[in-house]
């Protein structure tokens, strides 16, 4: 025992544990780490137990019981370890003996339940002991005197015993029934209970042998667990135990469902308490009851059938609400219904377990009980009383919901019963709807005019019987159904009729109005369930299954001002659709799509005006996304649609088919593209229209409509982009193709629209030192611009320009651009007359262009290349001036104020985006280009003395200035049109957040330095445009450097009417500020200042919402330290004042509120 | 308080409300007079949230004890005047003059000062009609009032629930 530990190493953790004064988690290390020592062989159990013999057989009770507790717990750690058998049998004679000793009774219990769990790979407890062990335990100890904890130790050892050592048990005989029985009688404590309700189970099951004497006690054991049902927790707060009601009440059913013995205590029981008028019994009872009809079986249930039933009857006649009836049109809320809904839930459950258990072919069943009852007939009877819907009362509705509920529950069960039910009710059925029942008559009924109001009742159950006999179809492959006699062919005989009926009781409904919907939805939902048999079984023939679809597309195509029935009608076939695509039954498909797809499609080539548009394509995307097959019906229709529009609208000038084209291509991109990505069909589609559509414009020759269409061209660049971001393969052909038509039928001749690129040659950039800004230009300007951009743009031009942006706009980054030299040229060439999607493409060209170095790209152009070149022409434009008066030097640095430079920087702040997504350094050279916009060059700043000349360069700066300010918000806001995940772009996390750091110090640092008023207006919208955009977090980070600056935005920007948007979102940032924690501080710091400026923003003329915010913000101010904010009382009252006379409401409202919250600030009673 | 004045008052359902649409006008320069329904959610409603002034003697709202109803406010937002006719639950109720201050103080926060208040009892519902009219739109009482730190405590106690 080299290795052995010195024993005083582990007997501190014994003395400490023998300690009660010790903390317990102490004692805890303690026994985990003597356990350790054990595990790993460092210390015997043998070691372990002479050396604290004392401890063990002291007389000191209290130390006793802990010597002896430590020895028990440290054995239950060893649960895996193995053990000699004559270990274990010495270590249970130890704990049984000590069973005797009550005042160490805790420790010998724990010492049990840890020998008796151990498994036999690692040497269990031998029978001899145990039932020494059991026979010590049902003499000694008194489970019901001791405390919750022992209790709980007291049961799991007897669980314990009977799982693990079921016949030495067994051996024991009365003496251990009767000691169970003790020990649970009276028992209360939740967590004790769920032991004791196991308990009674394991007990049952033991001892199932009918011969032994547990019958006996069954009635005693009952005695002790019937006071417990229902479940009810006195105690209020039923989480403190960790036992939930319900695992309670499942253990307790359990119990009573474990022995058949029990079943003449039990159903009594529960169905008086079924009868009681507590929901909670209600549900329990039958959940119980279907638990136990399981359970014990048909042998024993079937004397207690007639009360079941009629227990069960009444629940479900009491508690079926009209909800069930009306469900399809009003869903019903509420506590109290769903409680009903569930009772009656549980209530079918039952009865169809019962009618199931019960199901004797030919002998005494439990549906005879049901078709033979007095109330089932009568309730029957009634119901040919009221016609209509309309005169229905309640009451009826309600029964007629719970009949129609018991006889579908019924005829679900079983073929067998399911004819029973139909040879019983169905004739009756039939002839309350006027269907006459044997075959031979129909042709002559069929002749005869319908009565417009169908019996509701029985169009009711006629619905739910189909529903049930479709369901019973799919759930049992019986062929013996077409038997004489059977539902099926009772079914099979009436179909023709019942599906002329309903038929004809909906195409009579046009002259009812609003009044049947309840008529309508059955009606249309049992020509569904007609239509939806399985093929080897349908009661209909195939006649009628057209016939039914007809019906319903009728409905659809007709003249029909009730979308009620419109939109039932609709769902119904995509039902039939989908049932269809389930089965896959290529007989019914297959007039489905002559009588149903071809029909819808159809449609869209009508120009009749009996149906919308709208509900034309509701009803195509409905159908088509039904199946494949459809689909690609539905898809070739709208294509053709727009194709055909299209050619009518641009070519013919047509204004209603440009109208319609609209629609047509909203459709196609939101709902069409969508359906085709997820059914993995998109690329053949999607590249079929790209094509399509360039095809178009080849053939074409001018344009016939022009630009007054701008939503027509907005809805084709959207879907050609669509489209295009959908293809994978495709798009390289679908480029080539576009590139090659705008290039040969572009009518602007093409080489004037460029730059020669020899002088762009001459254009050097050359970074200053700081490498951001000092952008120099040496390039003379030869000839003036107008005379190169000049050129008047066709309409046809546009659109091509347009779509072919379209289509570089959705590439995927790998996709090979042609020609990319030629293709920036186009763009810049248009960006610079402004227009807007070529800067866009140019925008999306950079950001998806593969990074330097990284990919073998297929053009010869690198990333820096492609950016040098968009970038130096568009800086062309911008530093040159076709003013002849500027000198040289001027040239540099001034801005002229062209329309070309306005748009050459909304160009470079599209471009600059696309650099800003995919965080690329050359971003920052466009911002200080930007920053130099705004800014007035040094030249001006000198000038400025000289109020002439100055104010002359500062004109001419303006907009250009304006246009650069508004650039940023370019660069900041979210477009929908490009740029985007859907379009393949590259976005880096955090980019918006990353911009707003680096301009911040620039644009701040401007602001300081800046002198003229008017260019600090400008250099406030820029800055405003930045903060407004970058995610609030980000800015109440930096708060203590915007706060100052953004409250002089606020002032300066407010003054102009047409910043009113601008001054509302700066707004929301400072209260963002205000609200968020991190930026406390800095508002404590400037508290004076932000009130003063809220105050004058209180009475923002232009905007409510303005008004409503800042008075919104003066609400959080008035929460911050009063000694801080109560000097400026005075002046807040003052100015709310007047807004409680202000013209708009919602600000009053917030007046009043915030008037409060400062006058409450000094005191309690307020003087105004 | 020792015994209530009236221990046991009908307590009418609350009227379901009238719901003022969204204005369809959304014009900056529209203007929304003060009107019926504004008075009567000045008094009893902010923020869509029900939060009555509390009768001060029961945990009812004044609204719930048909003392105020929409119908008995009268407003004319041109000569900045509105009248609230408010009617105690018992004739001879002494609350009379602390719910009209409670009417009255809770309309002077919340109106513009160009408004004259008037608060009535209704005819021929309280002992002391004249009375209690009369201390309640004189305007030397009412202030006197309000200088007293019991009644103002009462008071914005009552009011406590409209303010959100």
């Amino acid at each position: 025992m080299a290795n052995s530990p010195t024993p005083n190493s582990w007997i501190a953790h014994v003395e400490a544990f023998v300690d009660v004064s010790r903390p317990p988690n102490q004692q805890s290390a303690g026994v985990d780490a003597i356990a350790a020592l054990v595990k790993k062989d460092l210390l015997t159990l043998e070691t372990l137990v002479r050396e604290m013999e004392l401890y063990l057989t002291t007389t000191d009770n209290v130390i006793r019981a802990r010597g002896i507790l430590l020895l028990a717990e440290v054995l239950g750690h060893l649960t895996l370890k193995p053990l000699s058998i004559s270990t274990v049998s010495s270590l249970a004679g130890f704990f049984t003996s000590r069973l005797a000793d009550w005042q160490t009774l805790r420790g010998a219990l724990v010492g049990c339940l840890a020998l008796l769990r151990r498994k036999s790979t690692v040497g269990m407890v031998v029978n001899t002991d145990v039932k020494a062990l059991a026979e010590s335990y049902l003499i000694n100890v008194q489970v019901r005197s001791l405390a919750v904890h022992d209790r709980k130790l007291c049961f799991e050892v007897l669980l314990c015993l009977m799982d693990a050592y079921p016949d030495t048990v067994m051996t024991l005989g009365d003496d251990f029934i009767y000691g169970i029985c003790d020990a649970i009688e009276e028992e209360t404590d939740p967590r004790c209970l769920m032991l004791t309700f196991c308990l009674v189970e394991t007990l049952m099951r033991t001892f199932q042998d009918p011969s032994c004497s547990v019958a006996s006690f069954a009635g005693d054991i009952f005695d002790i667990l019937g006071r417990y049902f229902p479940i009810y927790f006195t105690h209020p707060r039923s989480d403190d135990f960790e036992v939930k009601r319900d695992d309670l009440s499942r253990a307790l059913m359990n119990a009573y469902c474990s022995s058949p013995l029990f079943e003449p205590f039990v159903i009594p029981l529960l169905l008086d308490k079924l009868s009681s008028s507590v929901p909670l019994a209600k549900l329990d009872s039958l959940k119980y009851l279907t638990n136990c009809i399981i359970q014990y079986g048909a042998g024993k249930m079937v004397k207690h059938a007639k009360a079941i039933w009629v227990a069960l009857k009444d629940v479900i006649f009491n508690f079926s609400t009209k909800g069930n009836v009306s469900s399809m049109i009003s869903e019903s809320t509420g506590d109290m219904v769903s409680q009903e809904g569930q009772i009656v839930k549980e209530a079918l459950i039952c009865l169809q377990t019962m009618i199931s258990q019960l199901n004797f072919p030919g002998g005494d069943s439990f549906i005879n009980l049901i078709l033979d009852d007095h109330d089932i007939s009568t309730n029957f009877e009634s119901l040919s009383s009221g016609r209509s819907y309309s005169e229905t009362s309640i009451e009826n509705l309600h029964r007629l919901s719970a009949l129609g509920a018991i006889l579908s529950i019924a005829s679900k069960v079983s073929t067998d019963c399911c004819s029973r039910v139909f040879q019983k009710l169905f004739p009756r059925l039939m002839n309350l709807l006027g269907v006459p029942i044997s075959s031979s008559s129909n042709a002559c009924f069929m002749e005869k005019k319908m009565s417009n109001d169908l019996n509701f009742g029985a169009l009711y159950l006629c619905t739910e019987l189909l529903a049930s006999c479709q369901e019973l179809t799919t759930t049992v492959q019986d062929l013996s159904q077409r038997v004489e006699d059977s539902w099926w062919s009772l079914l099979n005989n009436s179909s023709g009729p019942l599906t002329y009926i309903l038929k004809s009781s909906l195409v009579n409904l046009g002259s009812f109005g609003g009044t049947v919907r309840e008529h309508a939805s059955y009606a249309v939902k049992g020509l569904q369930v007609l239509a939806t048999f399985p093929g080897d079984c349908s009661p209909i023939s195939d006649a009628i299954y057209e016939d039914i679809l007809a019906v319903l597309v009728s409905i659809i195509t007709g003249n029909h001002d009730d979308t009620f029935l419109w939109n039932l009608s609709l769902k119904s076939l995509a039902q039939i659709g989908l049932y269809i695509e389930k089965v896959h039954d290529s007989k019914k498909g297959s007039s489905y799509k002559k009588i149903v797809v071809e029909t819808i499609v159809s449609l869209l080539s009508l120009d009749d005006s009996t149906i919308s548009l709208a509900q034309k394509l509701e009803a195509l995307s409905e159908i088509g996304v039904t199946g494949p097959e459809y689909m690609s019906m539905v898809i070739d229709g709208i294509e053709e649609a727009i194709i055909s529009n299209f050619s009518k609208a641009c070519v013919d000038g047509n204004l209603r088919s440009a109208e319609i084209l609209v629609p047509l291509l909203e459709c196609y991109s939101n709902r069409v593209l969508p359906w085709c990505h997820k059914s993995g069909r998109i690329e053949q589609v999607a590249m079929q229209f790209a094509v399509n559509i360039w095809n178009l414009m080849e053939t074409s020759g001018a344009f016939g409509i022009c630009l007054e269409r701008k939503g027509l061209l907005d809805s084709s660049m959207m879907a050609m982009k669509c489209a295009v971001a959908h293809c994978t393969e495709g798009q390289g052909h679908i480029v080539q193709k576009a590139y090659n038509i705008v290039l040969s039928t572009i009518s602007s001749p093409l080489e004037p629209l460029f730059y020669p690129s020899s002088k762009l040659d001459g254009l050097q950039f050359i970074p200053d030192a700081s490498g951001l800004s000092c952008i120099d230009t040496k390039m003379p300007v030869t000839r003036p611009l107008s005379q190169v951009l000049g050129a008047s743009f066709s309409c046809k031009d546009e659109w091509l320009v347009s779509l072919f942006a379209s289509v570089v706009t959705a590439l995927r980054p790998l996709t090979p651009l042609p020609d990319v030299h030629t293709l920036i040229k186009l763009f810049v060439a248009n960006l610079l007359r402004g227009h807007i999607p070529a800067a866009q493409a140019l925008a999306s060209i950079i950001n998806k262009w593969p990074a330097d170095g990284k990919i073998e790209v297929p053009s010869t152009c690198k990333l820096d290349e492609v950016i040098g070149l968009i970038l130096e022409s568009i800086y062309a434009v911008l530093f040159s001036s076709p003013l002849k008066q500027c000198n040289f030097e001027k040239d540099l640095s001034c801005i002229c104020p062209s329309s070309l430079q306005m748009h050459a920087i909304d160009g470079l702040a599209w471009v600059g985006k696309g650099l800003l997504l995919r965080g690329h350094e050359r971003l920052k050279e466009i911002a200080m280009v930007l920053m130099k916009c705004i800014l007035p060059s040094q030249n001006n700043v000198v000038t400025s003395e000289h109020p002439n000349e100055s104010g002359n360069s500062q004109d001419r700066h303006l907009p250009a200035a304006k246009s650069a300010a508004n650039a940023f918000h370019i660069l900041m806001s979210d477009s929908e049109v490009c740029l985007t995940k859907k379009f393949h772009s590259k976005i880096r996390p955090l980019y918006k957040q990353r911009f707003f750091s680096s301009m911040l110090p620039v644009l701040l640092s401007s602001i300081t330095n800046c002198n003229s008023p008017n260019t600090r207006y400008v250099l406030y919208r820029a800055f405003g445009h930045v903060i407004s955009g970058t995610p609030l977090a980000a800015v109440v980070a930096d708060s203590k450097k915007v706060l100052l600056p953004l409250l002089d935005g606020l002032s300066v920007l407010s003054s102009d009417l047409l910043n009113k948007e601008m001054t509302y979102s700066l707004l929301l940032v400072l209260s963002g500020i205000l609200m968020d924690e991190n930026g406390k501080e800095t508002v404590m710091e400037n508290v004076h200042i932000i009130i003063s400026h809220l105050i004058r923003l209180i009475s923002y003329p232009h905007s409510m919402l303005v008004r409503e915010t800042a008075i919104q913000c003066l609400v959080a101010m008035s929460a911050l330290p009063h000694s801080k904010i109560y000097p400026m009382r005075p002046q807040v009252l003052r100015a709310l004042s007047n807004s409680l006379d202000d013209r708009k409401r919602a600000v009053r409202q917030e007046a009043v509120r915030c008037r409060q919250a400062w006058a409450s600030i000094a005191s309690r009673s307020l003087h105004f | 308080m020792g015994s209530l004045i009236n221990a046991n008052p009908t307590v009418y359902e609350r009227k379901e409300r009238r719901v003022r649409s969204t204005p369809a006008n959304t014009d900056e320069n529209a203007e929304e007079p003060i009107d019926q329904l504004e008075i009567f959610d000045i008094l009893f409603m902010h923020y869509f949230h029900v939060r009555d002034i509390k009768d001060p003697e029961h945990p009812y709202s004044l609204e719930e004890l048909k003392v105020v109803t929409e119908d008995s406010i009268e407003v004319n937002d041109k000569q900045s005047c509105v009248r609230v006719t408010f009617t105690p639950t018992v004739e001879h109720c002494s609350m009379a003059t602390v719910i009209g201050l409670c009417l009255r103080v809770k309309l002077m926060r919340s109106l513009p000062p160009r408004y004259k208040v008037d608060i009535r009892v209704a005819p021929g519902t309280h002992a002391t009609e004249a009375a209690v009219n009369k201390q309640l739109n004189d305007k030397e009482r009412v202030a006197a009032a309000l200088e007293n730190p019991n009644l103002v405590e009462m008071v914005d106690e009552c009011l406590a629930p409209t303010f959100a």
